[in-house]
């Protein structure tokens, strides 16, 4: 391969050339950057869900609930605001921090550490998704439905269901993805071609789930 | 150690055993390409005898007695919903897309096959879904194309009850579908080009095809998005998009949604979903036109950046069709003003689409007919276009048939004359048959004239006030009697339209058959899938070696040269010129 065909502009190069004369506008591997953009894609999805909301929030002809008094836990006779979903933050931010490692020890292909951190983030998200359930199950036997609620607005129900729901269906593949990929890493499937690109690229949606949650978490639990 | 794209590195090409793994569960993008083409233009042609089935009722109402009005309204959703997704972006991308990406950026296959093999199944699921409303109680959805609500799940809609479900879930999996086929054109496109195959060197349908499928990505989520919060509105009673709504005396148990809120999410995608459509097309007749020319595309530079900054521009456009729903009219003053911005890069290709025939050494194929063609039919809804823009103009026009007339010669009859220029083109390189020439001659004529003879007079009407979705229209005072027989005349043009596609459908099925054996390059093409070593091409494209491009796609009539074209795969020394020409120039660095 000569030079001149790689290259083929002898002027000024611009960044938007060099950018285009490689074959490959990104060094990454490819599935890499199909995650990046199927993130990308999905981060439409969740801001039309949420653009949904404050406009369905706007519309509602009832009050919209308090979120202060809505997820309120009492706990040992006291009633905590809010002490729910700030543990389930907490656990998914966590659970990021746990996959960042996860994602380090791939580098080192340290398969054991691999897998571990990867099981551990694993049980982080299991345990949101059983915490939501939880969360949900406290709403309904106090009245709450898509359709209908008790505290106002029946919008409120609806859109916290579906959202929460649709965030929590992207947490639970979430578990289930880590869980194969860890077992594959365990077993040493990835050490035939000594590739392992499947980490970072599980690592990518995980902390992309992550920060969706930090959205829902704002504009659902703090607005 | 020196960083080795992957496209160079020795990876295993699964090759097919079996008939199953070869022509049924393949992962070759060719054969899903075929796949994704037959299945479009099946449910392409019950989308067209639907059509036909309205413009008779329309012609002459009160003679059928098998089309009520409930019939109607589920044959113009079905005809609009099949026509711009089932038949149009399927075909476009899926079919297309497959076939021509790999093929023209030099890769052997797309990035991940096995993804677009399923790509192809999800989307034969959703068709068979949508096909399936049909054999439902109550039928398939007539909310109309845009199914909008409240409407579109109350009783009193046909297809109410099991139809429009069908509908919402048919195109939850068509998203579904799509999306794993466009993370394979993108990534394939940015990831996987061969040597030389700088992005500014891409033939323009790939470039169409390309930022076609970004658009999807980011319009087909807010599909799915209304279409998930239709379904819990329809299944479970939320309130989304509904409103406090009494029927018959009776409170409907709705409350508090927003009916607009749908409209904006629907046109989100709605109009990005108009040039999802019409990029591809921008850029297959743009590779059509000048290789029939024998020119270099006028302005290639100019021509990437308009597809470019259509594509930005078209996510900012989409209110224009929610002129009449009512909104802050600074608001109609920002849609209106992006909408005509849309209109400069838009007359720019069509500047630089005449340009490049200017002078060209044409040759009146049956694809350049088309492509030809599609430059009236496209100017011509183009200007419509303009119209319909601005809110004053649009306020009176809205729901007429001037609306019908507008969309059907923009999306309607200029992407499917693309379609007809493209399969013509391509056909020789899919199946190695040449198609018969006089068919498709007759074909185009009959086309050509016949579309504008359905359409034109729409317009009139449109002007006369008759409204579209309209299954008759009664004696209404304002609609002449000329009118009525304006539109007995359209039908038996639509009628006339409808049945010469058989042509096409007869010749396509004879020249497979028995047409002649296709040379591997026969329209002396530059670009690279007609350099395979196979015609058709064979598993892996390209035999050992990948190839080498050395220029942009669009090297012809190359002063001196011995043939009047230079393939992008020929090495300049190895370019054949005529004697005393000198050494041959490589004109594309010219067009930096
Ligand atoms: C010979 C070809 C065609 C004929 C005769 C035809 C005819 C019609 C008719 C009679 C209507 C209903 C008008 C009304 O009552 O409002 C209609 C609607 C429509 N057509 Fe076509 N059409 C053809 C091709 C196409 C194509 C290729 C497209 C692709 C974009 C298309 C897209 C639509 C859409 C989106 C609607 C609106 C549906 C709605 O109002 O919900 N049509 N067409
Ligand atoms: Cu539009």
């Amino acid at each position: 391969m000569s030079e001149q065909t790689m290259n083929p502009s002898g002027h000024l190069h611009t960044v938007a050339q060099d950018w285009a004369d490689e074959k490959q506008a990104f060094h990454v591997p490819w599935g890499k950057l199909m995650m990046w953009i199927f993130l990308i894609s999905d981060t439409f999805i969740f801001s039309c869900f949420l653009i949904g909301y404050m406009n369905v929030r706007m519309s509602a002809t009832e009050p919209w609930p308090y979120a202060s008094e809505v997820f309120a836990l009492t706990l040992f006779g006291n009633n905590i605001p809010l002490i729910l979903i700030a543990i389930m933050t907490f656990i998914l931010i966590t659970s990021s921090g746990t996959m960042a490692l996860a994602v380090r020890y791939a580098h080192f292909r340290d398969r054991k550490k691999i897998a571990l951190f990867m099981f551990i983030t694993a049980a982080f998200g299991a345990s949101f998704v059983g915490m939501q359930a939880f969360e949900w199950t406290k709403l309904i036997s106090e009245g709450v439905r898509p359709w209908a609620n008790p505290f106002g607005a029946p919008q409120f129900g609806s859109i916290f269901f579906m959202v929460t729901g649709f965030h929590g269906l992207h947490v639970s593949i979430g578990v289930i993805y880590l869980s194969i990929v860890a077992s594959k890493v365990l077993k040493g499937d990835y050490d035939k071609k000594n590739n392992y690109d499947i980490v970072e690229i599980t690592g990518l949606y995980w902390h992309f789930v992550d920060l969706v949650w930090v959205f829902i978490f704002a504009f659902f639990y703090l607005w | 150690m020196a960083y080795i794209p992957i496209a160079d590195q020795p990876s295993e090409l699964h090759d097919p055993h079996s008939f199953i793994t070869k022509y049924v569960w393949s992962q070759d993008h060719k054969v899903i390409a075929i796949q994704y083409a037959c299945t479009a233009i099946f449910v392409g042609l019950i989308a067209l005898v639907l059509s036909g089935m309205m413009r008779l009722q329309l012609g002459y109402p009160d003679t059928f007695s098998f089309i009520d009005p409930s019939n109607y309204y589920q044959f113009v959703t079905m005809h609009g919903m099949i026509m711009v997704i089932y038949l149009l972006t399927a075909l476009f991308l899926g079919g297309f897309g497959n076939y021509l990406i790999p093929l023209q950026i030099g890769a052997r296959d797309m990035v991940f096959p096995y993804l677009n093999m399923l790509s192809y199944w999800f989307y034969l699921l959703s068709v068979l879904i949508l096909l399936a409303s049909f054999f439902v109680v109550g039928g398939p959805t007539g909310a109309g194309w845009t199914l909008y609500p409240p409407q579109a799940i109350l009783r009193g809609t046909p297809g109410a009850d099991m139809g429009i479900v069908l509908m919402l879930v048919s195109l939850a999996v068509f998203i579904v579908a799509f999306t794993m086929g466009g993370l394979n054109y993108v990534t394939t496109v940015l990831q996987a080009r061969t040597h030389g195959m700088t992005l500014m060197r891409m033939p323009l349908s790939v470039w169409g095809i390309f930022v076609a499928t970004i658009l999807g990505l980011f319009a087909f989520p807010a599909l799915f998005v209304s279409a998930v919060m239709m379904a819990f509105d329809k299944l479970i009673g939320t309130s989304f998009f509904m409103p406090a709504i009494q029927s018959l005396g009776q409170d409907l148990g709705y409350a508090g949604g927003s009916p607009i809120l749908f409209q904006h999410l629907f046109w989100f995608f709605g109009h990005p979903e108009v040039y999802i459509v019409a990029l591809p097309a921008f850029g297959l007749v743009s590779d059509v036109l000048s290789t029939h020319a024998r020119k270099n595309i006028f302005g290639y530079r100019m021509m990437v950046w308009a597809i470019v900054i259509i594509g930005a521009l078209s996510f900012i456009v989409w209110a224009h069709h929610m002129y009449v729903s009512g909104m802050n009219p600074y608001f109609g003053f920002f849609f209106a003003f992006t909408t005509l911005i849309i209109a400069v890069p838009t007359a720019i290709k069509v500047y630089n689409w005449v340009l490049t025939l200017w002078q060209g050494n044409i040759r009146l194929t049956v694809p350049m007919l088309f492509a030809m063609g599609f430059i009236f039919t496209f100017i011509h809804g183009g200007l419509t276009g303009i119209f319909l823009g601005n809110v004053t103009v649009d306020l009176p026009l809205s729901d007429t048939y001037f609306v019908v007339a507008h969309f059907h010669m923009v999306m309607g009859v200029s992407p499917i004359m693309v379609l007809f220029a493209a399969i013509y083109h391509w056909f020789p390189k899919i199946s190695g048959k040449m198609f018969n020439v006089t068919l498709g001659k007759i074909h185009f004529w009959a086309t050509f004239l016949g579309t504008y003879a359905i359409y034109l007079p729409m317009h009139y009407l449109g002007f006369l006030g008759v409204p579209r979705r309209y299954y008759a229209l009664g004696n209404t005072d304002f609609i002449p009697d000329s009118a009525m027989a304006l539109n007995a005349n359209i039908t038996q043009a639509a009628i006339f339209v409808g049945i010469m596609q058989l042509v096409f459908i007869i010749n396509i099925i004879w020249s497979l058959k028995s047409g002649p054996k296709a040379e591997s390059n026969p329209w002396d093409a530059t670009s690279l899938e007609w350099q395979t070593p196979d015609t058709p091409p064979v598993h892996g494209n390209w035999g050992p070696k990948l190839p080498v491009v050395y220029r942009w796609a669009y090297e012809y009539a190359v002063p001196g040269v011995k043939d009047d074209f230079v393939p992008q795969s020929v090495p300049p020394e190895e370019v054949e010129m005529e004697e005393g020409a000198g050494k041959y120039v490589d004109r594309s660095e010219e067009h930096h």
